[in-house]
């Protein structure tokens, strides 16, 4: 689509928008009176800029239903993030909703290569999590077959690729990474595979990561962006070049700002990615602030789509730990490990209180088994000095055996037990 | 084809359009769908000129159209059939077809003329038997053929059509939307205001719906026909009793 139909769809599809929830959702039409904004008055994208962010907190202040632009009687599904209790955020989805979703979808399998002959396997969870049902409703639509396996099990999951011939595979990096290890340990060979692509989505991933899984597993790994809130998977998704993620703007806009200054970042600066869903009738979004880390990359993409490309996620906005009043990223705690063990590090961060203190421990898997008690020691000295160097505050470090930390790391790299 | 953004117009103090943004491309037949009074005859009458934007633009095949006199933008490629067929009544039906090509002749393609009457009788076989006689003595369905066949002897770009089913029987109906179909195989672009809008989106590619000069909701026409409050407001459809959901 030329970049002027498209923007005129836009406008369009904003002012609809912004039409339904100012006379739907009590939530916008406070906050557009509160600034003095009359929907009528939009007068082009740019315009956008006038309005409010919305944040994850006002998302959670309106649970279950409070931001829904529908009645309940028009939701034929309801999916939810953040967990369970007060933290939880309910998205709701009309029939139209769950067929754009499928749609659009579908459109980031065919950007990423799959067609309707493939045989996707999708290892995500069936449940409240979005991304399952949202790569299976694309990948239905597509006609290709699904295998809704959920997750776990990778004994399992690897029988079911070789005998079902699965083709395409969708996990998070993290997982796909383990499977090549289960089946370099189980003597599989993945020649004898017929896998050909991997999804990767449902965390945030490096390129390193997906070009490992490429070479184990010889396949052609594309990334995917997806948020529940503002939708599931197929927000944006790369192409078969791989040069930036392809945002599906006919039905999202984009925004990156600066997220202490909330303006706009200059072209190609990384900022926090703020979204406004164009197309949702249940649970739309204005401006919301993913906190997600990311840039706008310049220019046309080699495959033709003239759809904008974000990069691949940095960060986050908001990941930052304060571990006894220091400043911490886990990326930043990954990256000396990276450097000291010289390879993709697999760690979990744990936080504890104790007493008034906070203990931070990083537990680190480590691949070879030293020889001798003192070399472990040194090794174990080595990264707490350079991670008290480089973070400014000294963190245990406990080094486990290969792959001990697997079910650890369902929950995540970080683990803060300080609130609980 | 067409593009509409940010249009507000209205008549004299009043205010009838408010913001309005639709277009369409090339071979679609786009439905704007609204109830008596939301603004829909005001928007078309805003793009052939006959009333003139507060604010907006309106492009035809990527030319500003706004402050264009009425005759050019129909010489442009942009023809109207009007709401209630205003066929000359006191002519007959060849005349009222012959008055439709004048833009024609403007263009130095006199000579077309004729076979384009030719065409028209064959997408209205009835028009051809009637040819001779006065239009006001055709019925309501025969002076809705007559009314869009004098707009297609323009060869337009674009047909728009202003409520072309109301006052029709239900099987009249039908047949002037199946010609309407027709015509958009045929190579013509169709904007389509309508009442009816179940009948209306049931032809189009997409559809925008206008409620008291805004648009509240745009999709593909199956989107709309899927739309609870579409369902509820136009489609008068009991979608609160059982049975009322799609498939």
């Amino acid at each position: 689509m030329e970049r002027d139909d498209l923007e005129q769809l836009q406008l369009e599809r904003l002012e609809a928008t912004l039409s339904r929830v100012y006379r739907n959702v009590p939530f916008y039409r406070k906050r557009f009176d509160e600034i003095g904004f009359d929907p009528d008055e939009l007068r082009s994208i740019a315009d956008l800029r006038r309005l409010p962010f919305t944040g994850k907190p006002d998302l959670r202040e309106s649970y279950p239903y409070g931001l829904f632009a529908v009645p309940l009687r028009d939701v034929v599904r309801l999916h939810a993030s953040g967990g369970t209790g007060s933290a939880a955020i309910v998205m709701g989805y009309t029939r139209n909703d769950i067929k754009t979703w499928s749609n659009l979808m579908a459109r980031m399998l065919v950007a990423s290569g799959v067609t309707k002959d493939d045989v996707v396997q999708i290892t995500f969870d069936y449940g409240l999590f979005t991304g399952a049902f949202g790569v299976h409703y694309g990948a239905e639509r597509l006609g290709a077959s699904v295998i809704p396996i959920s997750s776990g099990n990778s004994k399992r999951q690897i029988k079911i690729m070789q005998d079902y011939k699965t083709t395409t595979l969708v996990s998070t990096a993290s997982y796909a990474l383990h499977l090549s290890e289960v089946m370099r340990e189980g003597g599989v060979n993945p020649n004898s595979l017929s896998l050909k692509h991997v999804l990767v989505g449902g965390e945030t991933s490096t390129a390193a990561e997906r070009r490992s899984i490429e070479q184990a597993l010889h396949v052609t790994v594309t990334d995917n962006y997806s948020l529940s809130e503002v939708m599931g998977p197929g927000v944006a998704g790369e192409c078969l070049e791989r040069s930036g993620l392809h945002v599906n703007e006919d039905h999202f806009l984009v925004e990156v700002v600066d997220p202490r200054t909330l303006q706009p970042v200059p072209a190609g600066a990384t900022g926090e990615l703020v979204l406004t869903t164009l197309t949702k009738e249940a649970f739309p979004l204005i401006r919301y602030r993913t906190r997600d880390l990311t840039a706008v990359v310049a220019g046309p993409c080699p495959c033709g789509r003239t759809s904008v490309r974000i990069r691949g996620i940095e960060g986050r906005s908001d990941d930052m730990l304060v571990i006894r009043s220091v400043n911490v990223y886990p990326s930043q705690v990954e990256a000396v490990l990276r450097d000291v063990q010289g390879e993709e590090p697999r760690f979990q961060l744990v936080l504890e209180r104790k007493g008034s203190l906070d203990e931070a421990t990083v537990l680190v898997e480590v691949s070879h088994l030293f020889d001798q008690m003192r070399q472990q020691a040194e090794f174990r000295d080595k990264l707490r000095r350079r991670l008290a160097s480089e973070l400014g505050v000294t963190l245990e470090v406990k080094l486990v055996g290969k792959k001990t930390l697997e079910s650890a790391l369902e929950k995540g790299k970080v683990l803060d037990l300080r609130r609980r | 084809m067409l593009r509409i953004r940010n249009l507000d117009a209205g008549y004299g103090k009043i205010a009838v359009l408010r913001r309005v943004s639709l277009h369409v491309s090339p071979g679609e037949i786009v439905a704007i769908v609204g109830a008596n009074g939301a603004g829909k005859t005001t928007l078309l009458k805003t793009v052939t000129g006959l009333v003139r934007p507060r604010a907006g633009g309106i492009s035809l095949k990527g030319q500003d159209i706004v402050g264009v006199p009425t005759e050019r933008t129909v010489a442009m490629g942009c023809s109207l059939v009007p709401e209630g067929r205003q066929v000359f009544a006191d002519m007959a039906v060849r005349e009222n077809l012959l008055l439709g090509a004048h833009v024609q002749y403007r263009r130095g393609k006199r000579q077309e003329v004729a076979a384009d009457l030719e065409r028209i009788y064959q997408l209205f076989p009835v028009l051809q038997k009637r040819e001779r006689q006065l239009a006001g003595t055709l019925s309501g369905g025969e002076q809705q053929m007559l009314a869009m066949g004098r707009a297609l002897m323009a060869r337009p770009a674009l047909l728009m059509l202003d409520e072309p089913s109301m006052g029709l029987a239900p099987l009249v109906v039908k047949d002037i939307f199946d010609t309407i179909v027709r015509i958009s195989r045929e190579g013509s672009t169709v904007l389509l205001v309508e009442q009816n809008a179940r009948g209306a989106l049931k032809i189009a590619h997409r559809g925008y719906v206008l409620e008291t000069g805004r648009i509240v909701l745009q999709g593909t026409s199956e989107e709309l026909l899927a739309n609870r409050d579409v369902q509820r407001a136009y489609l008068g459809r009991d979608v609160n009793g059982e049975g009322g959901g799609e498939p």
